[in-house]
């Protein structure tokens, strides 16, 4: 009994090869994803924006939208989240979660502050 | 009866949670690595929210387009993003060399990790190479922790007819916030310049070999990831917004 859960526990160990895994081409295919992003914000600030082809007010959200595609790119594939357990996934991303809630008060307080400063500098 | 109940006692202990090993199936090295990170992660969003509350809370900010123009030593105009632009493709890649230094250690190729090692170690000189010259720049045009430029050159990062009290408030808090996160973050890409000296002359020094595992290598190289990671944001809030 107690040598079959051995070995059960050497060979989930032993054979990390069944997990997938990043190989070169793979690497190679993340790197180019990452550049052509980079060089899509690269393209809306150099030429986008100084010809105005592009509505201002999205803008800001697409450069963000974008900084986060690279974001997951990065900690998926290079950091191998994504092929890690996903209760392990969910414990590094959930609490990641609450960086929303400190966006949300400080941008709330950062408009009452300028409505602050525009009463008593006027 | 019996043999019933052995049976679904071991088919208990075959879950993950049940004990008897990992559940995660991470060793305990990496997964304290990975929570560094996360604790790393907020320091650096709250570093990076305040700079965005700050911001928001000003009725003018200098414009990135035009503090950053310029490649130092080589365009003084006209050039916004070329530079910073190149520092990303520096530490993208040396993000590259990193990740390919891994794949090797998972083949046990000795000489692959430290060829890729070394590149990243490069990789990391050459960005702190260039931060030190954009903060020299920026230094000379007048920019510190505490200090601003005078009101001539102040008067070049803003549209005409911004009052110049509003310039100098803004501009002291962006000098302040960038000095800071970019200080943060190249201090960051420093240590990790240090540690990958460090795990370079371990892997020289056959220490993982010895080990039969590279482990060392990846957890040094989700540190550095994070690096990037942090970068990518920096580079959004402070170049392109």
């Amino acid at each position: 009994m107690s040598s079959e859960t051995t070995n059960v526990h050497t060979d989930e160990v032993g054979h990390p090869a069944e997990h997938e895994t990043m190989t070169k081409k793979k690497i190679v295919n993340v790197f180019f994803i990452l550049l052509g992003i980079t060089a899509l914000e690269f393209f809306v600030a150099l030429v986008l924006v100084p010809r105005h082809l592009i509505w201002q007010p999205i803008v800001n959200p697409f450069y963000i939208l974008l900084t986060l595609l690279k974001a997951f790119f990065i900690v998926a594939y290079f950091m191998h989240l994504k092929f890690e357990k996903i209760g392990f996934a969910m414990a590094i991303i959930l609490p990641i979660l609450f960086i929303i809630g400190l966006i949300l008060v400080l941008t709330n307080e950062s408009h009452y502050w300028i409505d602050l400063r525009k009463t008593l500098l006027g | 009866m019996s043999t019933v109940a052995t049976q679904q006692i071991d088919e208990i202990k075959s879950t993950p949670w049940s004990g008897g090993h990992s559940p995660f199936e991470a060793e305990y090295g990496k997964i304290m690595m990975w929570f560094f990170l996360l604790s790393d992660a907020f320091t650096f969003s709250s570093l990076l929210i305040s700079y965005g509350a700050l911001r928001f809370s000003s009725a003018v900010w200098p414009a990135p387009s035009l503090v950053f123009q310029s490649f130092p030593g080589l365009i003084e105009k006209d050039a916004p993003l070329v530079f910073v632009g190149l520092m990303t493709l520096i530490l993208i890649l040396s993000s590259v060399t990193m990740v390919l230094a891994v794949e090797a250690g998972h083949r046990n190729a000795k000489k692959e990790v430290v060829n890729w090692m070394l590149l990243t170690i490069v990789g990391g000189l050459m960005f702190l190479g260039c931060q030190a010259l954009e903060w020299t720049h920026l230094h000379g045009e007048g920019f510190w922790w505490g200090h601003i430029p005078n009101k001539e050159t102040l008067q070049e990062f803003f549209k005409q007819g911004v009052p110049l009290l509003q310039q100098q408030h803004s501009s002291q808090q962006f000098a302040n916030l960038f000095f800071t996160i970019t200080g943060f973050h190249g201090f960051h890409v420093f240590s990790g310049v240090i540690i990958n000296i460090i795990i370079t002359i371990n892997v020289l020094a056959g220490t993982y070999q010895r080990r039969g595992s590279y482990l060392m290598v990846e957890k040094i190289g989700l540190y550095w990831h994070f690096v990037d990671l942090v970068w990518v944001f920096v580079f959004t809030f402070f170049y392109l917004v």
